[in-house]
Parts: C-alpha cells; sequence; structure tokens
C-alpha cells in the first residue's frame, strides 16, 4: 500500500501542472476574447491572387 | 454567390432600400456615393470575399466626411497609441460599425489594402480592432482614413485618452476561482475516505491525508478568500458591518479550528466545507461581476467631444488637443462639429444645434459678438470663434462634474448588507449562548466545539449566493428584452422605484420619425418650385421639407438669399417664393400669425399658402404604458421645449406632472427636490442635457434607439422599442426581491437543522460538508426556476 504515498503525490504534482498551464492561458489573454476566435474559424484560406 | 437574397432597389453595401438606385456600378446598385465607394475599393484589391459571408454587411455611407488633419500632431496622436517604437506602432480603436462577421474578415484583412499594415485583430463584443502598423509606411492619419476609406470609420474621443484597465480585475478573481476549484477537488478526493470510515489498516494515511488537506486549505483562505477578509476590515474601519464580515469570520473560524484539530490530531477538520464555501462565494461574486463589453454605462462629456479642434495662430490653421485650448484662442468649426468650449463667435453664420445640451430640437442662430455655449453642433457653413472659458470650465461640464454626485455611490446599502448585521448578531448570540451552556456544565472541550460549530453552520453563504444567481437571472431576462443594466445592484433600484421622471424629446419622442405635415392646399407646379426653394438651403428644416417633399425635378432659381434664423426667399418662374418665419413674409397675412418654432410658413407670389409643421411621433405602445404606470407611480415629465404640445401630452399622460421650458439644471434640480421628499426616483433620459438629471437620480436610464450609439453615463440602457415594456420590468425587479426573500427562508431553514446539531456539540465534519453544498444547490436551482417562473407570469421571454 506504500505505492499509494507515490501515487498521491504524482496526482498532486499533475492537477498542479494543469492549474499553473491554466494560468499561463489566463496571463496570455486566451480567455479575453471567448466570440471572435469562433466566428474567425470559419472563414475560407485566403485564395491564391492570379496577380504575380 | 448562390445565396445572394437582396431585390435589386436595395444597396448591394448597406442593404437600404432606395427605389430609385440612383448609383449603378459593375452592375449593382448602391444608395450613395460612398457605398459605391467603398465597393470600388474593395472590388479593386479583390476583397469581396466581404460581400459573400452576409448580405449587404456594409453601413451607410451617405454621412458627410470628416477631417482627420488633427491625427498628424505628434503630441495629439501619441496619447492614443498602445505601444510605439521605432519601427511600429500598436493602437486600439472603438468602431462602432462592426457587427457582423464580414466586418471581421475585412477589418482583419486590412495588410491587404495597405502594405504598412502588419497585423489586425478584432474583439468582436468590444467592437474594439487592435492594429499594429509601420508608421514609416502609412502615417497615423492615413490609417485612420484608410479604415474610414471601407466604412469602418473610428470612436476616436476625448474618452479615448485616458484609457481605462478594466480587464486585471476580473483576471484576478478568476484566478482565485480556480485555485479554490483546484484545492477543492483535491480536499474533496482526500476527505473521501473518511467519510466512508477508515479501517484500522488504512489508519496510517489518515495523518498525511488530514496535513495535505491543511496545506490545501491554506492558500484557500490566505489567497482566494483574502478579498473577504479585505472587505470586512473595510467595513469595520468605517462602523459597518456588511456581509461580508460574517463570511470572513466563518472562513477564518473553520480555518483555525481545523488547524488545531489537524495539528492535535483531534479530528479531520473542516478544510472542505472550508474550500467548498470559498469556490462556492467567489462563484458568486463571479456571476455577479457579469459585464457588457459593448456597452458603456460610465460615457460623460469626454466621449461627446473630438479629441482636438482647428485652431488659427496668426493666417495658420493648427490642430490643437481639447485640453490645451486656451483662452483667447481663435478656433475653426466646420459644419457638423462640435464646439468645444464657450467661447464668442467672431466670423460667420453660425447655426448651431444645442439638441445634445438642451433637448431642443431647432438650431439656434447666433449673431457676431454673442456667447456660444460649448456642447454644441453646428450646423451649416464653417465659422470662427475666440474661447472665453477653458473647457474644463465650460457650463457643460461644470454642470456633469457637480459635487453633488461624488457622495452618492456609498449611501446605497443593499438589502444584503441590512440582512448581514441581523444575521451577525444572531450567529454571535446563539454562538456564545451554547459555548456558556456547555461551560456551565463543566464541559470547556463541548463548549469550544459548540461555539465554533454554530459559526459554521450559521453561515450566510446562501445569503450571499442567492442574490447574484436570482439577481443574475433577472438581468438576462431584461437582455433579452433589450434593457440593459449597468449590474445586479440595479436590479434592487428598480423594485424600490416609486417615482418616474421622463424627458420628452428622444424619450417618448421617436426620433428617426419626424414626419412633416403641410396645412393648405400646394399644386404640383408649387411643390417644385418649394422644393427648389429648399434644395438651396442648408438649414436642416430645409433639408426636412426637401426630403418630404422629393418631387424628382427642380427649377431654377434667381436672386436666392437666405437670412439666418428668419428664412429663405428666391424668385422662381418670375414668381417670388419666401419660406420661413411670419417675420420674412411680405403680404399681409402676417398679422395674425406667431412665431412658433418648428413652423415654416410658405408664400408664393404674395399670397399665403400656409405652414409646414414638424410633427414628433410618439413611440408606440405609449398610451397604455402611462395608463397603468400612473396607478403605482408619481409620474413626472420634463421637457426642454416648448409647451406647443401640453394638449396632446396631457391625453397620453394622464395624472402626470408637467413642466414645459427645462434647462439642463433645472431637471437636475427638479430631481433632488423629489429626493428631499424622500422619493426614489427612476429618471429616463436621453441626450447630454438630461446627463445631470440621469446622474443625479436614484436610476438612471438611457433610451436610446441604437444601444451602441452615444448614450450618457447612466445606471441602465433601454433601446426605444422596449419602452412599452417598463410595467413589466417594474413587476419582474419585485418579484426578483421576492425571490431572494424566499430562498432566504430555505436557507434559514437549513441553518436551523445545522444549529440544532450545533449548538449540542454534535457537529461532525460530515454533516456539515453535506449539509452546505445541499443548501446551495438548492437555493441555485430554486432562484433559477423561480426568476424564469416570475418572467413567465409577467410574460417577458
Amino acid at each position: 500500500m506504500n505505492i499509494i504515498y507515490m501515487l498521491i503525490g504524482c496526482s498532486i504534482l499533475l492537477a498542479l501542472t494543469f492549474l499553473m498551464a491554466f494560468f499561463w492561458a489566463m496571463k496570455n489573454g486566451q480567455n479575453d476574447d471567448m466570440q471572435t476566435p469562433a466566428i474567425r474559424i470559419l472563414f475560407e484560406d485566403d485564395k491564391p491572387t492570379e496577380e504575380p | 454567390m448562390s445565396t445572394f437574397t437582396l431585390t435589386d432597389t436595395q444597396c448591394y453595401h448597406c442593404g437600404t432600400e432606395n427605389p430609385k438606385a440612383p448609383y449603378q456600378y459593375d452592375g449593382k446598385s448602391f444608395c450613395c456615393i460612398g457605398c459605391q465607394s467603398v465597393y470600388q475599393v474593395l472590388s479593386s484589391n479583390n476583397l469581396c470575399s466581404y460581400y459573400t459571408y452576409n448580405d449587404a454587411p456594409g453601413q451607410t455611407q451617405a454621412q458627410s466626411l470628416q477631417h482627420y488633419e488633427y491625427l498628424d500632431e505628434p503630441g495629439i496622436a501619441a496619447k492614443l497609441v498602445d505601444y510605439a517604437d521605432e519601427n511600429i506602432t500598436v493602437v486600439s480603436f472603438y468602431v462602432p460599425a462592426i457587427h457582423c462577421s464580414s466586418c471581421i474578415w475585412l477589418l482583419e484583412h486590412l495588410h491587404k489594402l495597405d502594405k504598412g499594415v502588419v497585423h489586425s485583430r478584432i474583439d468582436f463584443l468590444k467592437k474594439q480592432v487592435s492594429i499594429t502598423f509601420k508608421h514609416q509606411e502609412i502615417s497615423f492619419r492615413k490609417l485612420v482614413e484608410l479604415m474610414v476609406s471601407v466604412g469602418y470609420e473610428p470612436l476616436i474621443s476625448l474618452q479615448d485618452v485616458v484609457k481605462e484597465k478594466q480587464q486585471s480585475v476580473n483576471r484576478e478573481l478568476i484566478k482565485r476561482i480556480a485555485v479554490a476549484g483546484f484545492c477543492m477537488g483535491n480536499v474533496m478526493l482526500l476527505s473521501f475516505p473518511e467519510y466512508l470510515g477508515l479501517s484500522s489498516f488504512e489508519q496510517q494515511f489518515r495523518t498525511l491525508f488530514t496535513w495535505l488537506n491543511l496545506a490545501f486549505a491554506i492558500p484557500v483562505t490566505f489567497y482566494s478568500a483574502r478579498e473577504f477578509f479585505v472587505s470586512a476590515v473595510a467595513g469595520l474601519k468605517n462602523k459597518m458591518v456588511n456581509l461580508d464580515a460574517p463570511l470572513a469570520l466563518i472562513i477564518a473560524v473553520l480555518f483555525l479550528r481545523s488547524a488545531f484539530e489537524i495539528i492535535a490530531q483531534t479530528g479531520p477538520g473542516f478544510t472542505d466545507t472550508l474550500t467548498g464555501l470559498v469556490f462556492l462565494l467567489l462563484m458568486g461574486r463571479w456571476v455577479k461581476q457579469r459585464t457588457y463589453y459593448h456597452l458603456s454605462f460610465k460615457r460623460d462629456y469626454r466621449s461627446y467631444f473630438p479629441v482636438a479642434v482647428t485652431v488659427l495662430r496668426g493666417i495658420r490653421e493648427k490642430s490643437v488637443a481639447i485640453e490645451e485650448l486656451a483662452v483667447g484662442d481663435r478656433i475653426f468649426i466646420r459644419n457638423n462639429e462640435i464646439i468645444p468650449a464657450d467661447a464668442i463667435l467672431m466670423k460667420g453664420n453660425a447655426t448651431v444645434d444645442f439638441s445634445f445640451v438642451t433637448g431642443e430640437s431647432e438650431p439656434v442662430s447666433k449673431v457676431l459678438g454673442e456667447i456660444v455655449y460649448a456642447g454644441g453642433r453646428q450646423v451649416g457653413e464653417a465659422i470662427e470663434l475666440e474661447v472665453v472659458k477653458p473647457v474644463s470650465q465650460s457650463y457643460l461640464t461644470r454642470l456633469w462634474n457637480n459635487d453633488a454626485f461624488a457622495e452618492k455611490d456609498n449611501s446605497i446599502q443593499n438589502f444584503n448588507d441590512n440582512i448581514a448585521k441581523y444575521f451577525g448578531i444572531a450567529m454571535f448570540v446563539i454562538a456564545i449562548g451554547a459555548a456558556a451552556y456547555w461551560f456551565l456544565q463543566n464541559d470547556s472541550a463541548r463548549a469550544w466545539n459548540a461555539f465554533t460549530a454554530v459559526l459554521i453552520v450559521a453561515c450566510p453563504c446562501v445569503l450571499s449566493l442567492s442574490t447574484p444567481f436570482t439577481l443574475s437571472a433577472v438581468l438576462s431576462i431584461f437582455d433579452k428584452n433589450r434593457f440593459y443594466l449597468k449590474n445586479t445592484d440595479v436590479v434592487e433600484q428598480l423594485a424600490r422605484v416609486d417615482t418616474i421622471v421622463f424627458d420628452k424629446t428622444g424619450t417618448i419622442t421617436s426620433p428617426d420619425a419626424i414626419g412633416l405635415s403641410f396645412s393648405g392646399t400646394l399644386t404640383e407646379d408649387e411643390k417644385v418650385m418649394v422644393a427648389s426653394l429648399a434644395r438651396n438651403s442648408t438649414h436642416p428644416l430645409s433639408r426636412e421639407i426637401l426630403r418630404w417633399l422629393d418631387p424628382g425635378l427642380y427649377f431654377d432659381v434667381l436672386a436666392f438669399t437666405e437670412l439666418p434664423g428668419k428664412g429663405v426667399y428666391g424668385i422662381i418662374k418670375s414668381q417670388q417664393v419666401i419660406m420661413g418665419s411670419p417675420a420674412m413674409l411680405a403680404s399681409v397675412s402676417k398679422m395674425n400669425l406667431t412665431k412658433v418654432p418648428s413652423v415654416v410658413h410658405l408664400e408664393i407670389a404674395n399670397v399665403y399658402k400656409g405652414y409646414f409643421q414638424l410633427k414628433q411621433s410618439w413611440r408606440p405602445g405609449l398610451a397604455g404604458l402611462f395608463q397603468s404606470l400612473s396607478l403605482k407611480y408619481d409620474m413626472h415629465l420634463l421637457s426642454g421645449d416648448n409647451e406647443s404640445d401640453g394638449n396632446r401630452l396631457a391625453e397620453i399622460f394622464p395624472n402626470t406632472q408637467m413642466h414645459f421650458r427645462q434647462s439642463p439644471q433645472d431637471k437636475l434640480d427638479y430631481i433632488s427636490k423629489l429626493q428631499t421628499q424622500d422619493k426614489k426616483v427612476m429618471m429616463f433620459g436621453d441626450g447630454l442635457n438630461d446627463a445631470g438629471a440621469l446622474r443625479q437620480s436614484d436610476l438612471g436610464v438611457a433610451v436610446t434607439d441604437n444601444i451602441n450609439s452615444f448614450s450618457p453615463g447612466c445606471d441602465a440602457i433601454l433601446d426605444g422599442r422596449s419602452l412599452s415594456s417598463l410595467p413589466k420590468f417594474l413587476l419582474q425587479a419585485k418579484d426578483g426581491v421576492k425571490t431572494i426573500r424566499l430562498s432566504l427562508c430555505i436557507s434559514a431553514s437549513y441553518n436551523l437543522i445545522g444549529v440544532w446539531f450545533a449548538v449540542q456539540g454534535l457537529l461532525s465534519p460530515l454533516t456539515a460538508a453535506v449539509l452546505m453544498p445541499l443548501s446551495t444547490v438548492t437555493i441555485i436551482v430554486f432562484t433559477s426556476v423561480a426568476t424564469h417562473f416570475f418572467a413567465t407570469k409577467n410574460s417577458l421571454t
């Protein structure tokens, strides 16, 4: 059963990683605008223009 | 272009219906030259995908052009940019025209129109575009003009100069919630074995689990829950017990008792309750903080004023920032520009539209040497004025910065804070009573147990949750019905209102649908003559007459003369045509006519033909609205206009006190007079002229036809189309408060059960851990169900 000590340690570390990832996303401004990216992804790629 | 559904008569760019389709280009029809030129710019740059995402995505380009010379002044431009180094500049604009996916697509492809634009990014909800550009290749002014040329004019106002940082607060709260949620999840997991009962074999883990729980409780208490302590201390310093005070006490007690139990190894502590409580409380805060990014409730005169004005120094014209404008400066105001400071008219014919300031719809003529107050908009030719007062001391700004407003906010104590006081006292009495009882029984350990346990279960957390959840549900129902409140506190204010004050112009009349009527008869030929005369004049009434007659052909006008403030005359088909006030008329007919604003008299070849009159049309559904409101509320009507509509108004407004010719200051004073009679005043207004009164009132509502256009600072914004639903909104707000009171009863019954165990010193961590989330879930479900039930009852969906 001593493995539980290690498992708990691992699980907390893993959870902490996710928390840090969330903080990073927050700081990076990824949650500032929840609306525009949803529209932006529906645009067609630009067609290559005929001009040289 | 498979889904193209526009008819031939609609403008390809903006969709405006125009049967004559005056502009044709590329086989497409346009309503005005502006729309057509936007199309030309886009089609010559291969950007026609703009029209494929939405039909007619543009906005009409019929307005006149603005001048952007001032953006070439480095001092002014520097205040507007977010960031600049030697190569690139970053600037963000508020663009009111952003409304669909085509807008996003086009503005994010600005780099195709000009190589100097590096990158542009849109925030759709805030209608903001942030542009990175190389200032060596495209100047700031050129960039703005580029945006104007494709139909997206950024709104640059004095308020932009002081950019506010509002984002950081919300981010901080989300971080706190994240930490609390993370700790709660882990604590729950580690507490689970305790709930199920540990066998002797597993006892070795117990110490580890409880110590880990304590470790998780530390960041929750000292980081996530910090603001409760800060707010409680701030309240106590002002000798006030707010709702945060009992919450802070409970969090402290929970943490201390858990720490003692865990360190002394006497029990598992209440860390699960603690972390869950903080998490839920913060969620309540978050729900409450809901904001509308696209609406601004804090606008003041600065967002109405331009950033710069043209100043004449000697023979040179120079753009000067508004706040650097000094007394004695000679300013140059073009058509449709705003006069930014009180000034004396030096040159030109001033016809100033003060509708924003006074509510009077007709422009006022000024003679040379007369003082023109700030806030007026010049209509017609360019004029020159000399500044007599700096901007900060003008009549308009003084009205805005009235000292009376400064203290107002603190006085509002909401229902929760009132209850919190009694709740806190009751909690203490029970806790001390229980402790004293067990102490007298010589069971000091149990006394301490009972004391802390009472504080834990008597938690007013439901109180602090039911309010934000109920009110934000009410808010979202209002939102769907086009009534936007500044924050949740406004709902409680709305429920308390007993007096309603309306402004007339623009608030209960709808500004777009101004109609004309002509009393008298005109032949077709005469109509064309009048229209030909009106076409030569820039006066708004002439334009209105021209639009109304819309003859399609015109005669030549000889000897056209316009006398400002009086009228126009000219010779058409060798007949003299005169239009204007009675003083203008040559014939005898003028003797029994009095000068009435918004009335234009007409005389052709010395024969009086009749008069044109501007009709204001009322917003739909008004009559029934005021009938039903006047039964329950004290109604008042203030108008900047004259009494000419008085009789018609009396029909629509039964039992209403009416006051005419009210200046902005009069309106403000009227509101404060009502307030001294201990009335809770709700004020409806629109323009800047009501701004003072809106702020003075207990609940200021700006009525507007386009929620994105300018509205003065206020507590709520109401779309003009929803004005007739007002009684429903008032009922719904009252029902919202009723829901909060009911949920209070429910939570009190939970608390009583908890206190029953607690006073006996028998509260186990498990009971606390079950009771707390159970009551919370009940309340959240109850509030949302009840709010929607009331919404259906009030037929608001």
